[in-house]
């Protein structure tokens, strides 16, 4: 008789047997909560303080408040819009790359192909790798005297990394071969989940391969494609491991490296708090967006 | 795409089958270069033009794990002989190996210690993102929450930041508390990283696990904290590997944290491996070693999970 009660009276049983719903939820979430608020929140914070004084952390004299003077100090440094001028080229060059590679390589692979899986799967590989070691690999890959690219290349001794103009093509390239399996695997789910029948129509009505492709399988596979490069662009223009090993060319200058120069090596931790600043703005401008897509993607 | 009928399609085809052999080629040369190097003796590293064909060695290894004097010597006939085959690995090159004065061992390098860092780093912090992501996953998952969307948003949020944007703040909160070079600091660190994407994978599996199978266990008589171990979690133990293996290798490749945050006790391999490369020389084959043997765990890890890539690298927003 009681367990028949029990039964039609689910909270009171559940309150009984000790944790209540709204215990276990609570128990289950806000140690997560918490922790990231500790580690992320509380240190921006502390940094946001940090960006309004004279504050360096290599000495022991106390941090003066000097309002906004670091951020004055920074919006007018012609050498920090270089960094994000350098940025954005870079941003451009190796997301424009990626998608080009990418959606080619889905496209070639959304055929009949012996052993697709496998292929696929080996693709996937440089992604998956350290961008520290691969950059470190890479220079030695573009190294002018023994390096197999220019060997391949039959380019002699030319200086993939030393040569001011051809130097942020050469760290984007390596970002290129990391990244483009990324999209090229969010592009072949996009391309498996065009339905079969609008091909099969386009084919009744005699449609060239152009207009195949321009009217069904691009703006089919564009949504999934944005979401692809936005992910990317937001990674990209974080970009630090590989950049920093490749190449000190002032051209390849991103800001991410300028950053950890002037915060870990002139240590002016006011100052580079300040930029850190500006750079989280941009950053959350770009994130925005892609959750704003994410979430159209995901109520599709 | 369309079924193959015509002539023409089938060379067409047959153009994609070369193009896509020729990408493969392509994109997997840096990789099997970084493997070869890893077996050339030093001679055949950097030779013009580069060196395809060689016989394989294992001398970069023992290099690679060994303390080396700085002055290249020749090793004596007799002194060579005598050695076990290890030494004569490095002898072979003409360097001579460090050795305890005392007892006369080989002393070992730094990178094993580095790589031991790397494991110890990356395995706790996993193991704890994990676990504390499925938990959360759970919560969010199957109860009401007050503004679900933007807790999860700004879950989401924690990992969007540039790392270098953190370590700032992290580095001087670091040092004050006296975590700086410290494991703990690392998993600390790693763990607040991987958090956020642990909840993010775990809740698209655990949404798919269909409720009815805990109402069920409920009415049998289960409480919420039984059904959900021993209900929910074997459902969802594919997932939870899966999210393992995407977390320790995140925390295995990371760099720029690693970089900042440590020195010497707790440093890990990936800035330890450009470190040797230094100025003057560079033996390239014992940096391809030491390459070689840190992407293995992660090269076996991409073929286990090659059917999860796709919902782990986009946070779950795209099921395949």
């Amino acid at each position: 008789m009681t367990e028949l009660i029990s039964r039609l009276e689910p909270d009171s049983r559940a309150a009984s047997r000790g944790f209540s719903d709204l215990s276990i939820r609570n128990l289950f979430i806000i140690p997560t909560i918490a922790f990231l608020i500790i580690f992320n929140v509380f240190p921006l914070l502390y940094s946001l303080w940090t960006s309004f004084t004279d504050f360096r952390a290599s000495t022991t004299a106390p941090a003066n408040w000097i309002g906004l003077a670091n951020y004055r100090e920074l919006l007018s440094d012609p050498f920090i819009w270089r960094n994000f001028t350098i940025t954005a080229k870079y941003v451009l060059i190796s997301v424009t790359g990626q998608v080009v590679v990418g959606f080619g390589l889905a496209m070639l692979l959304n055929r009949k192909i012996p052993l697709k899986g496998l292929i696929t799967t080996l693709l996937l590989l440089p992604m998956m790798l350290s961008m520290a070691v691969v950059g470190l690999f890479w220079k030695l890959l573009y190294d002018p005297s023994f390096g197999i690219i220019n060997y391949f290349l039959g380019l002699g001794k030319f200086e993939w990394l030393a040569d001011p103009d051809v130097a942020l093509y050469a760290v984007a390239l390596v970002d290129i071969w990391m990244w483009s399996p990324f999209v090229m695997l969010l592009s072949l789910a996009g391309l498996s989940a065009v339905p079969k029948h609008l091909y099969e129509a386009a084919e009744i009505d005699r449609a060239g391969p152009f207009y195949t492709f321009f009217r069904i399988t691009l703006p089919l596979v564009a949504p999934i494609l944005m979401i692809a490069i936005i992910f990317r662009t937001m990674e990209a223009f974080k970009t630090f491991d590989h950049a920093y090993i490749l190449s000190s060319q002032p051209t390849t200058e991103l800001i991410a490296i300028r950053l950890y120069k002037m915060a870990f090596l002139e240590w002016q931790t006011g100052l580079s708090s300040a930029l850190a600043y500006i750079v989280l703005i941009m950053v959350v401008a770009i994130t925005n967006i892609y959750v704003k897509y994410l979430n159209k993607a995901k109520a599709r | 795409m369309a079924e193959i009928k015509t002539k023409g399609e089938v060379a067409l085809n047959r153009v994609a089958i070369v193009a896509v052999l020729v990408a493969l080629m392509i994109m997997l040369m840096p990789i099997y270069w970084i493997a070869s190097t890893a077996f050339k003796p030093r001679s055949l590293a950097t030779t013009v033009p580069p060196t395809v064909v060689f016989e394989p060695t294992l001398t970069p290894f023992a290099k690679l794990f060994t303390k080396r004097s700085q002055l290249r010597q020749p090793v004596e006939e007799d002194v060579y002989e005598a050695a076990p085959w290890w030494e004569q690995l490095i002898y072979d090159d003409g360097e001579q190996v460090v050795k305890n004065r005392k007892t006369g061992a080989i002393t070992s390098s730094g990178y094993w210690d580095r790589y031991k860092n790397s494991l110890i780093v990356s395995i706790i912090s996993t193991f704890l993102a994990v676990s504390m992501g499925t938990l959360t996953a759970y919560g969010f998952s199957r109860f009401k929450v007050k503004g679900e969307q933007d807790w999860l948003f700004f879950i989401l949020s924690t990992r969007m930041l540039p790392p270098v944007v953190v370590a700032i703040p992290m580095f001087l909160m670091y040092r004050t508390v006296g975590l700086y070079d410290t494991h703990l600091g690392l998993i600390i660190l790693y763990t607040a990283f991987n958090l956020s994407f642990a909840v993010w994978i775990m809740k698209g599996f655990i949404d798919e696990i269909p409720k009815e199978y805990e109402e069920a266990a409920l009415v049998d008589g289960y409480t919420r904290l039984q059904a959900f171990f021993k209900i929910v979690l074997p459902e969802a133990l594919t997932g939870i590997a899966a999210t393992a293996v995407f977390c320790f290798i995140i925390a295995w490749n990371e760099y720029a944290f690693a970089l900042m945050m440590t020195s010497r006790n707790a440093q890990t391999a990936p800035p330890y491996i450009p470190s040797q490369v230094g100025s003057g020389l560079p033996d390239w084959s014992v940096i391809a070693a030491g390459a070689f043997l840190f992407l293995l765990p992660v090269a076996i890890f991409t073929f286990l999970l090659r059917n999860h890539l796709l919902r782990g690298m986009s946070f779950g927003a795209i099921r395949k």
